[in-house]
């Protein structure tokens, strides 16, 4: 109880009784939070995170629980809205008294609801994408998706290995883009490649041929990558192949998946970009220590929804399987020790990547998370490790 | 040159689609003096139904005839529902109302289609055709083609119809139309399915080269406006000549200047067009009422 006399806020103190009182029932369910995005412009990222949370709280409890006590997940739809994200992340914490938290599907609810969890000393596993999230590092704050800087250094490692040394980068001006953009930039240097044509677009836009103009006109570059999200990639993998760019073209994890496929058509054929194993689950060789979690992940999850898997939903896979080992190995459900617990991770794997947490790392994930695929005949075939 | 044409090309595909956009825009004006904020949802209805249908394998001509009537009953009933019943409500309050209306429609179409984006298939192939260097898509051709169609076709209706000069009637003086027996509700009625049918084809158009998703409608509504206010509102020529205006500027100031600037040198070309011409291009017939 040396919590509730460091903090006088009132969700920490309530938050405190209700442990106490948690443990005095063995058989009360334990209270698991989350506020995604499972409707409005995000609903992409946040409806298979969502759906991905009741199954596996549902398979769980079937299975018996957690130590013997069930899981009760209490979930928020937050629209994308970060200002309803920290209504409901207060809610959590006063109303809900949660023991940890899942969820934070954009970078921008993610930061909106950073701090509550933080002054109420509560977990918090975001499954945003951005870097800021985790940088600087904050005592209660983890995140189960790769950064953007990660897929960056899969993307020139994967460049440098083919010897290019000029390239150009076409960036939405989304806050993916931007944020994976300015990563890029940051890394770029260390693997000897420069940026000579450095373009963006609205992440609206319908026609990005006179940015790709521009790239093309300059002189000497080797290939082009695009940080992107949404439909934007799409549209410029199109116009690439409309002005007869030969250049080889990357796109970015934010567009890993088979829609983008669907949508870019014949255009996506040679395309290269960075993935979580999740997208080849049967294409991984049997030695890869990944493959059956995201095996078994797909076809529960596909049999449960209808639907094809999603990195996304992954990621909310993940942050509760984090959680849960957490809640396992200190056989507890008190904050500060399934803090202590989620940060002293190591080797866990996952469907995103092996997990090693550290004290000034919690993203716990590098190169090795990403494989450098090539989509063939409107498929994703495994070109590199990524590491 | 080649890079010039294909700015030009570039610029002509996107500004089509802001000058039919306005146009509807421009049609429920001047019938009303309401800026309908649902006109952006009409080219989503029509885009959206048609990629459905077409999936549940109705044959793509009648796939998007369905949509666009679909897209008409919904105007009406926009109009029916939501416009007439406040009627004689100042035009601010009824803008409101359309905003609302168009937030509306969004949520429904969520539940009706779902939330992913969609692609339709090119009318006729995806093989780009170079012209001087510079290459532009055979659907880019529909889109302008339908464009100078749409643009024609409202043009006849408002010069050689009954219907039409009604609604010009309308548009010059509410009151004196209502007083040569003019039914300014019809019109207004008229105006709203008409901007409907305009705004579906022009989905159904532009889908296979910009994709679709239930909330694509409100980027397009706000760039529809900026055009209808550069060409002046109120004038059907004028929504034409700054919706093309508007994409050319974007495309050149993408293409010229700096991508990351491209929609602030638009904007601020509009700006300056509104420091000279504050009517807008072709606007101005509307000062003399107070």
């Amino acid at each position: 109880m040396t919590r509730a006399s460091k903090s006088l806020r009132l969700g920490a103190i309530a938050a405190t009784f209700a442990l106490g009182l948690g443990s005095a029932f063995a058989a009360d369910p334990i209270k698991i939070g989350s506020v995604v995005s499972a409707t409005g412009p995000a609903s992409f990222l946040g409806d298979p995170e969502a759906r991905t949370l009741k199954m596996q709280v549902e398979a769980i409890n079937k299975a018996g629980g957690v130590n013997g006590r069930p899981l009760e997940l209490v979930l928020y739809d937050d629209g994308g809205d970060a200002n309803k994200a920290r209504t409901f992340a207060t809610r959590l914490v006063e109303d809900d008294k949660v023991v940890a938290m899942v969820g934070g599907t954009t970078t921008g609810t993610t930061m909106a609801m950073i701090p509550v969890f933080e002054d109420a000393k509560i977990p918090f596993i975001s499954l945003a994408g951005a870097i800021e999230i985790v940088e600087p590092v904050r005592a209660y704050v983890f995140k189960t998706p790769q950064t953007d800087k990660v897929a960056c250094e899969a993307i020139f490692a994967d460049m440098q290995a083919r010897g290019f040394k000029k390239i150009g980068m076409i960036s939405g001006t989304d806050g993916f883009g931007k944020s994976m953009r300015n990563q890029c930039m940051k890394v770029v240097g260390s693997f000897g490649i420069e940026v000579a044509a450095d373009e963006s677009y609205g992440p609206q836009d319908t026609d990005m041929t006179p940015q790709l103009t521009r790239i093309k006109n300059t002189d000497g570059i080797q290939a082009v990558v695009n940080p992107g999200f949404g439909q934007g990639p799409a549209i410029v993998t199109r116009n690439y192949a409309q002005l007869g760019i030969k250049l080889p073209f990357y796109q970015s994890h934010g567009v890993a998946s088979k829609s983008f496929i669907e949508l870019a058509g014949a255009a996506a054929e040679g395309v290269r970009l960075p993935a979580g194993a999740l997208l080849v689950a049967e294409q991984l060789p049997d030695s890869d220590k990944q493959k059956k979690i995201v095996v078994d992940y797909k076809k529960a999850y596909e049999a449960a929804t209808g639907q094809p898997v999603s990195t996304f939903g992954g990621y909310a896979y993940d942050g509760l399987a984090i959680l849960v080992n957490a809640i396992e190995t200190t056989k507890s459900t008190d904050p500060q020790k399934l803090r202590d617990a989620i940060e002293g991770t190591n080797g866990f794997v996952a469907t995103t990547g092996v997990f090693n947490f550290t004290k000034d790392d919690h993203m716990g994930l590098d190169r090795t998370a990403f494989r450098m695929l090539e989509i063939k005949n409107g498929g994703w075939t495994i070109v590199g490790s990524g590491s | 040159m080649a890079e010039l044409l294909q700015f030009v090309f570039s610029g002509l595909t996107v500004g089509a689609i802001y000058a039919i956009v306005a146009l509807g825009f421009t049609l429920v004006y001047n019938a009303s003096d309401i800026v309908n904020f649902a006109q952006g949802e009409f080219v989503m209805i029509g885009g959206l139904a048609t990629v459905f249908l077409v999936a549940a394998g109705i044959p793509l001509p009648l796939a998007a005839l369905i949509a666009i009537v679909s897209a008409v009953i919904v105007g009406l009933l926009l109009h029916r529902l939501a416009i007439e019943p406040a009627h004689g409500a100042t035009p601010v309050t009824l803008i409101i109302i359309t905003i609302g209306a168009s937030i509306f429609i969004r949520g429904v179409a969520q539940i009706v289609f779902d939330k992913q984006f969609h692609k339709l298939q090119p009318f006729t192939g995806e093989t780009p055709i170079a012209v001087l260097g510079a290459t532009i898509l055979p659907q880019s051709l529909w889109v302008l083609g339908g464009t100078l169609v749409i643009v024609a076709a409202v043009f006849w209706f408002l010069e050689r119809t009954v219907a039409g000069k009604a609604l010009r009637a309308t548009a010059a003086n509410r009151l004196a139309a209502r007083l040569v027996g003019i039914d300014t509700t019809m019109v207004l009625m008229l105006a709203f399915g008409v901007s409907a049918a305009i705004g579906a084809i022009a989905g159904v158009l532009v889908t296979p080269i910009t994709f679709t998703r239930y909330d694509v409608g409100t980027i397009l509504a706000l760039k529809g406006f900026a055009a209808a206010m550069l060409g002046g509102m109120g004038s059907p020529i004028g929504s034409v000549v700054g919706g093309l205006l508007l994409g050319l500027l974007e495309s050149l100031g993408a293409g010229y200047i700096s991508s990351t600037y491209k929609d602030a040198v638009a904007f601020i070309a509009i700006l300056l067009v509104f420091f000279v011409m504050p009517q807008g291009l072709f606007g101005g017939r509307h000062i003399e009422r107070v």
